[in-house]
C-alpha cells in the first residue's frame, strides 16, 4: 500500500495531534467559548480560501463570486437541518449543500468561464449578487430577517474533519494530471489547448470543485452560527475570501491556510475597533502588494522548504 | 494516399485574406519544409491546421492507416479519414498533430517535468476519483508519467534539469524542451514553427540532427517552417513556398533553390550560390 509512507503517516499524526490538543484545550476550558468562535472562523475560512485558491490561483480564472455559493451551502444545509435535527441531518446537508452549490457552479460556469480577466470577475460579482438578491426576495428563506434558530450541529471535531478533508482533497487534485492540467491554463491557455488540454472542461472543473467545497464551508457556518441572513455573503463577504487567498499566495495550499489563521486572529484582536477593521485590510493588502506581490508563500507549499533543506544537507 | 491532405484552404481576416487556397499534401514519414517572406501566412497556415483559427474555406484531413484484425484473423490495414478543419485545438491534438510555437510558450513558471507531464494528460489511464484519492492507480501510473518524461528529456539532454523551472533553461533548451513537450503528446504529424530561430550555427547544425534522429526514432512526419536555409536545405525532402498567402511553388530543395519565382520573392540571389 502506498498510502503507508512515511511522509503520509507523519501527516495523519500531525492531523491528529493539532485535533487532540484544540480538544483538550477546549475541555480543560483553557479555550473559552469566545475563542472557539475564532477557531471555527478559521476553519470555514480555510475551506473557503483553499477552495477559492482551486479556482484563482492554480486554475487562473479570477473570480469574485465565492461567496454566492458558500450562501446556497449554507441556505440548503440550513433548510435542512430545521427539518431534519439529527446528526445524519446535518451531514445530510452539507452534502446537499454541496451538490447543489456545484451544480449551480457548473451552469454558471459555462457561460461565464468563456470570459477572461476583469470581465470574468465582474461576472461572477454579478452571479454572486443575483444568488443574494434571490435568498433576499425567498419565502423559504425568510427573506432579508434571514433564519434564525439553525440547530447547531457543527462543532471543532465536524469543522476540523471537514477543513482536513477539504485541504486534503484539493491538494490530492492539484498534485494529479488533471490538476496540472488546471494550473496549464494559468500558464498559458493557447499552449495547454495545443498539448490536447480541453481548457473549458477543465475551468468549468475547477470551478465546480471550488463551489462544492465553498457549498461545504457555508453549511458549516449555517449550522456553527445559527443565523443566517442574506446580507452575511454580500460582495465584502467575497473579498474577505479573496483578501487571505492573496496574502497567503496564489497557488499554495500551505499560503491559504496560514493566512487564513492569522487573518482570524488579527480579526479577533481587532473585535474591538470593527469600524478601521477595513481600512487595515485594505492596508495589509496594499503593503502586501509592494513588499510582496506573491503572498506570503508565492506558489511554494510547506514541503518544498524541507526539500530544499534536505539539498542543503546533502551538499554539505 | 497521403497522411495529410489540404484541400483549397482559405482563410480572410476581414478583407485580408491571409491563406489563400491553398492545396498541399504530406506523405507519410515526410520531412516536409514550408518557408516564404514574413507575413506570407506561414504560421496562420499552422494556426488551420492546428485548429487555432477555423477555415473560411477548404477542408483538412488526415488519413490514418489503422490496423484491423477481421474474422479469419488476417490483418487489414483500414484508412480512416478524418476532417481537422473547424475542430478545437485539443481535438486537433487528438487526432494527431503536435506542435511547436514561433515565440516560444512553454509553461515557464512549472518545472520541465511538469512541461512534458502536461502533454501526457490526454493518454493517462485514471479517472478523477482516483485524482482525489490517490490510490495506487494513480501511484502506478504517475510513476509511469515520470518514467516516460524522463526518457524524451535525455533525448534532449534535459533530464538532469528536470526539477529546473522552464524560464530558467537558456533560450536554446527551451526550444528542445518544447519539441520534447510536442512529443510527449504521442503525435503522428509533428509541427515545428521556426525551431532555428534565434540559434547560432553550431546549436543549428545540433537540432537538425536532432530533428532527423527524432524522425526515425519516433516514426513521424514532420512539417517545418524555417527562415535558416542551411537547414531547410540539408533536411527537408520537399518544399513548400508561400507568398502572400499563395503556395507559389512546390518541390524538391533543388527545385526550389533554382526556381525563379522563388528566387524573386525570398531566397534572392546569392543563395543560389550556396
Amino acid at each position: 500500500m502506498r498510502a503507508l509512507t512515511k511522509k503520509n503517516i507523519l501527516i495523519f499524526v500531525g492531523i491528529l495531534l493539532t485535533f487532540a490538543i484544540v480538544q483538550g484545550l477546549i475541555s480543560v476550558g483553557i479555550i473559552s467559548s469566545f475563542h472557539e468562535i475564532t477557531i471555527a472562523l478559521i476553519c470555514i475560512n480555510i475551506i473557503m480560501a483553499v477552495s477559492l485558491n482551486l479556482i484563482t490561483g492554480f486554475t487562473g480564472q479570477f473570480s469574485l463570486g465565492h461567496a454566492g455559493f458558500m450562501s446556497i451551502g449554507a441556505y440548503v444545509c440550513a433548510l435542512i437541518i430545521m427539518r431534519y435535527d439529527s446528526t445524519a441531518g446535518f451531514l445530510m446537508g452539507i452534502l446537499a449543500g454541496a451538490l447543489v452549490a456545484t451544480i449551480v457552479g457548473i451552469l454558471i460556469g459555462i457561460p461565464t468561464l468563456r470570459l477572461k480577466g476583469d470581465y470574468l470577475a465582474i461576472a461572477t460579482l454579478g452571479m454572486a449578487e443575483i444568488i443574494r438578491v434571490v435568498f433576499l426576495n425567498l419565502e423559504i428563506t425568510n427573506g432579508a430577517a434571514g433564519l434564525s434558530g439553525i440547530p447547531r450541529h457543527a462543532n471543532w471535531f465536524w469543522l476540523f474533519f471537514f477543513a482536513v478533508i477539504t485541504v486534503l482533497t484539493i491538494n490530492n487534485f492539484i498534485r494529479s494530471s488533471h490538476g496540472r492540467a488546471c494550473i496549464s491554463i494559468r500558464e498559458d491557455e493557447i499552449a495547454a489547448e495545443s498539448m490536447g488540454i480541453n481548457t473549458t472542461k477543465y475551468k468549468v472543473m475547477a470551478f465546480a470543485i471550488g463551489a462544492f467545497f465553498a457549498g461545504v464551508g457555508g453549511a458549516l457556518y449555517a449550522s456553527y452560527f445559527y443565523f443566517l441572513k442574506p446580507n452575511i455573503f454580500g460582495f465584502m463577504k467575497s473579498i474577505d475570501i479573496l483578501v487571505i487567498v492573496v496574502l497567503g499566495g496564489l497557488g499554495s495550499v500551505t499560503g491559504s491556510v496560514v493566512a487564513a489563521i492569522l487573518l482570524a486572529l488579527l480579526t479577533t484582536f481587532l473585535q474591538a475597533f470593527t469600524e478601521i477593521r477595513m481600512i487595515l485590510y485594505a492596508l495589509l493588502l496594499v503593503v502586501i502588494m509592494i513588499f510582496r506581490p506573491q503572498g506570503l508563500f508565492g506558489t511554494k507549499e510547506i514541503n518544498d522548504f524541507f526539500k530544499f533543506r534536505k539539498k542543503h544537507e546533502r551538499i554539505e | 494516399m497521403p497522411l495529410l491532405s489540404v484541400e483549397k484552404l482559405t482563410k480572410s481576416f476581414g478583407g485580408l485574406t491571409a491563406v489563400s487556397s491553398v492545396t498541399m499534401h504530406i506523405d507519410k514519414g515526410e520531412l516536409v519544409g514550408l518557408i516564404g517572406p514574413n507575413g506570407a501566412g506561414k504560421t496562420t497556415l499552422f494556426n488551420l491546421l492546428t485548429g487555432v483559427y477555423e477555415p473560411t474555406s477548404g477542408s483538412i484531413k488526415l488519413h490514418l492507416p489503422q490496423e484491423e484484425q477481421d474474422k479469419d484473423g488476417k490483418v487489414k490495414t483500414k484508412v480512416i479519414t478524418k476532417e481537422l478543419g473547424g475542430l478545437k485545438p485539443y481535438n486537433v491534438t487528438k487526432a494527431g498533430l503536435a506542435r511547436t510555437f514561433q515565440n516560444i510558450r512553454l509553461f515557464k513558471d512549472l518545472t520541465v517535468l511538469d512541461n512534458v507531464r502536461i502533454a501526457m494528460h490526454q493518454n493517462i489511464r485514471y479517472r478523477l476519483p482516483s485524482a482525489f484519492l490517490h490510490l495506487n492507480k494513480f501511484h502506478n501510473e504517475e510513476d509511469r508519467l515520470v518514467e516516460e518524461a524522463e526518457k524524451l528529456l535525455d533525448i534532449f539532454k534535459l533530464s538532469h534539469k528536470k526539477e529546473e523551472l522552464a524560464k530558467n533553461l537558456p533560450y536554446g533548451e527551451q526550444r528542445h524542451l518544447e519539441i520534447a513537450r510536442a512529443l510527449a503528446t504521442k503525435p503522428v504529424i509533428l509541427l515545428l514553427d521556426e525551431p532555428a530561430a534565434g540559434m547560432n550555427p553550431n546549436e543549428t547544425a545540433e537540432l537538425t540532427e536532432t530533428i532527423e534522429w527524432i524522425r526515425k526514432e519516433f516514426d513521424l512526419t514532420i512539417l517545418l517552417i524555417e527562415h535558416d536555409m542551411s537547414l531547410v536545405m540539408k533536411i527537408c525532402e520537399r518544399i513548400y513556398v508561400l507568398d502572400y498567402g499563395m503556395l507559389i511553388a512546390s518541390g524538391k530543395p533543388a527545385e526550389i533553390r533554382t526556381n525563379k519565382r522563388v528566387i524573386e520573392a525570398y531566397l534572392g540571389e546569392e543563395v543560389s550560390n550556396a
